[in-house]
């Protein structure tokens, strides 16, 4: 019986590993691929012809012709597929490194390498002539692995491994120039502020190891003992609050959002990859990994979540409108996106495709546009809107490509971002939550005016800058046109009209049906085409003042301090610690470590004296003693030593005698 | 054959008379020859030994030190010429420089 359960068993292994294809099992090389280029990289980069991206961009190549053959797995229909290896055991925790690959994983492994592919070659234009080319190289290798082994892992302490690796990338490309003080005070800003999502991360992941009574990590393991009910509801309350800490942080939500724009201060490739379409995401990752926590915990909890994201998604929009640095303002619109993601997670089962088709779709035409940015400030050298205009003529490349970015973002059909913002407004009427379908609409409305906003005034009037601005170089404009091409095409995959068969792939629970609301888009298309008419009205022609400064009037000046949020971070918490912590480190440094240092001192000479003492005294007296002593001794023996041989003769007899009687007396 | 009390009495006055001349003459050559009457004392005992007890390692002893006595004479005169010398004198009290 025994034996037949087991072939049994062995057989529907089987089973399922043929379901699996040989891209699938090995899907631990995508990963592994990329950390093997930065090393490479890192050892031999600068001897290299070229200084080194091409070991990045061979990895990241290879890494992609991988993900895509997963995701060909799951077009095929294969199911989910998990694969481990014992790593260590501590008592009962048995730790694993291990792969989880399912639609979901299938489809964020194509969207990092390609758009990391992208990004690697189109910095070989970008960064030519660095300081640091290589090491750039180094860190953008080693952030694609970092992200890729976010996305296979299959326990929460491999995830974190990653995440935190992430985090220090993040770190070191936005302060990447750093000889600039706001730049490494951008670097220090975002990954402080990321740090305090990610404490609170850190403790969801303890308590969902906890709820399992400490026996694994592993997600599907504990994911599943929470959806029999074997975790109390308050504890799976407290670890879904806690781990949408970390989605908070690393996905800039509201309240910690305030270090997105800043990153801006990195180069802009890195915003691209980093800071707009892989990093960033990796916390509605997190959520939709986990995203069983969140079903169990509940609709409180999913309100809270929609709550931040709709003040986030609705609040950075409006700041986008007033931001003149042509990155911030795609910087705004990523945290408005992004809340859009994070939103559409909130609604539930239903909202899980659609949130994630919006992340697959943004993050192409996000990574498009924050590249057609940076071939813009290229050619104009400088991040301010007011620098340029005109450029449609000179940099035709650059503008058909980021006008097609530019319709996705507003959400103009056919573009990919129309067919995902559409299914986000579908579900969230199905589900009955008006007043985020609301939100979603007003900030599409939004979206498409500041979208507006930045091409009028990059691409159309009169050029104000200096100097002549020319196309960008072909490893710039090649990885343009084909982020381009995927915006373009990206869409029909979420398609209700096309079998829609992105949600084929990535579901929960069962598979999502798309369905197509025509009054749903109709809506959504004109609230788009009225921002961008408006933003035409506004700005076809450059004036200054900004004609919405006129409009808004003090409403304006909030919004150019971003609704004083960063200044009073800075005033109420940032301030306060750090002249309080300097005040008591000084405190610390006078008192404490000064009386360590000084009693240290007192005491050291109080013993010396003693010491002193007692080496006078003690020990040079006993030597003075036995120098004395046998002086004198020698002093008065010196007499016997007459020179007189005769003398000596006479004792030597004397003794000799002495002697003689002595022994014969013994004897 | 002469009796054996009688050859060490002799030999004994042969010796003190050594003893006297090393302890008390001040001439150098005079105490080099009071070590020989010394020396010689000793191989009259032990000659007569051996004769007494019919042993000839006695006569051996003597020979070897006969020969040890030449050597030493040898050496001794040499360092009284060289004494003589530099001090135009062989008095041993006045060679007293190898002192405190």
């Amino acid at each position: 019986m025994v034996g037949v359960l087991a072939a049994e068993t062995a057989e529907g292994a089987e089973h399922a590993a043929a379901a699996a294809n040989w891209f699938v099992q090995n899907a631990w090389l995508i990963p592994l691929l990329p950390f093997i280029s930065g090393v490479l990289t890192l050892a031999f980069g600068r001897r290299t012809p070229g200084k080194g991206p091409v070991y990045g961009i061979l990895a990241v190549f290879a890494a992609l012709v991988l993900s895509l053959g997963v995701l060909w797995s799951f077009v095929q229909g294969g199911g989910p597929y998990e694969r481990t290896a014992d790593w260590f055991t501590v008592g009962p925790l048995h730790l694993e490194a291990g792969i989880l690959v399912d639609g979901l994983t299938a489809v964020m492994v194509v969207v990092v390498t390609f758009v990391s592919l992208m990004v690697h070659v189109y910095s070989i234009g970008y960064m030519h002539g660095d300081v640091r080319y290589t090491w750039f190289y180094v860190v953008l290798s080693l952030f694609t692995g970092a992200m890729l082994l976010v996305v296979v892992s299959n326990n929460v302490i491999q995830l974190l491994v990653g995440w935190e690796i992430m985090g220090v990338c993040s770190y070191l490309l936005i302060g990447h120039w750093f000889e600039e003080r706001t730049n490494s005070n951008a670097a220090i800003k975002a990954f402080i502020t990321t740090r305090i999502g990610d404490v609170p991360m850190m403790f969801g992941f303890f308590a969902l190891i906890a709820a399992t009574g400490f026996t694994t990590t592993n997600i599907g393991e504990t994911t599943e003992a929470i959806a029999h009910g074997e975790v109390s509801t308050l504890f799976v309350t407290a670890a879904a609050l806690l781990l949408f800490g970390g989605t908070i942080g690393k996905s800039a939500q509201f309240p910690l959002h305030v270090w997105l724009p800043d990153a801006m201060a990195g180069p802009t490739p890195v915003s691209a990859l980093i800071h707009a379409a892989t990093m960033v995401a990796a916390g509605v990752y997190l959520v939709g990994r986990l995203f069983e926590v969140f079903v169990v915990a509940g609709e409180d909890v999913l309100f809270v979540v929609s709550v931040v994201a709709a003040i986030t998604m609705l609040g950075a929009a409006i700041l986008a409108i007033a931001q003149d640095d042509i990155k911030r303002v795609l910087a705004y619109s990523t945290l408005s996106q992004l809340a859009y993601m994070v939103a559409g997670l909130s609604l539930g089962e239903e909202g899980f495709t659609a949130g994630f088709f919006h992340l697959f779709t943004h993050a192409f035409f996000k990574a498009l546009l924050f590249l057609g940015a940076g071939a813009v400030i290229h050619a104009v050298h400088s991040n301010d809107m007011s620098d340029m205009g005109g450029l449609r003529k000179s940099m035709p490349v650059t503008f058909w490509t980021m006008l097609i970015g530019s319709l996705a973002l507003a959400g103009i059909v056919p573009f990919a971002g129309f067919w995902s913002k559409d299914e986000l407004l579908v579900v969230a009427n199905d589900t009955g939550t008006t007043w985020l379908f609301v939100m979603f609409l007003g900030t599409a409305f939004v979206t498409a005016f500041y979208t507006a906003r930045m091409v009028l005034l990059t691409f159309f009037g009169e050029f104000r800058g200096h100097g002549h601005p020319h196309e960008a170089p072909a490893s710039m404009t090649g990885p343009l046109v084909l982020l381009a091409a995927a915006t373009v095409g990206v869409g029909v995959l979420g398609a209700p009209q096309l079998g829609a068969v992105f949600s084929e792939w990535v579901y929960f629970g069962h598979p999502h049906e798309a369905h197509f609301v025509m009054w749903i888009a109709a809506i959504s298309t004109l609230g788009a085409v009225l921002g961008i008419a408006g933003g035409w009205a506004l700005y076809r022609q450059r004036k200054d003042p900004d004609p919405m400064q006129q409009a808004l009037g003090p409403v304006w000046t909030v919004l150019v301090h971003r609704y004083y949020i960063d200044d009073f971070y800075m005033a109420a918490i940032v301030r306060p610690i750090r002249d309080r912590v300097s005040a008591g480190i000084d405190w610390i440094n006078q008192n404490v470590i000064d009386g360590v240092v000084n009693g240290a001192a007192l005491l050291t000479r109080a013993l010396s004296r003693v010491v002193a003492w007692v080496d006078r005294n003690v020990i040079d007296g006993a030597a003075n003693a036995a120098g004395g002593v046998t002086g004198t001794t020698g002093g008065l023996l010196k007499y016997l030593q007459s020179g007189n041989v005769q003398w000596y003769a006479v004792v030597l007899f004397v003794g000799v005698i002495a002697l003689t009687i002595v022994f014969t007396r013994v004897a | 054959m002469i009796r054996l009390p009688l050859v060490l009495v002799f030999s004994a006055l042969l010796f003190s008379a050594g003893v006297y001349g090393v302890l008390a003459r001040r001439n150098a050559v005079m105490v080099l020859m009071a070590i020989e009457l010394m020396l010689n004392a000793v191989n009259v005992n032990l000659i007569a030994f051996a004769a007494q007890l019919k042993d000839v390692g006695g006569q051996v002893f003597a020979l070897f030190v006969i020969a040890v006595a030449a050597a030493e004479v040898g050496i001794g005169l040499a360092i009284v010429i060289l004494l003589f010398r530099n001090r135009e004198s062989i008095n041993v009290d006045e060679v007293s420089l190898l002192k405190w």
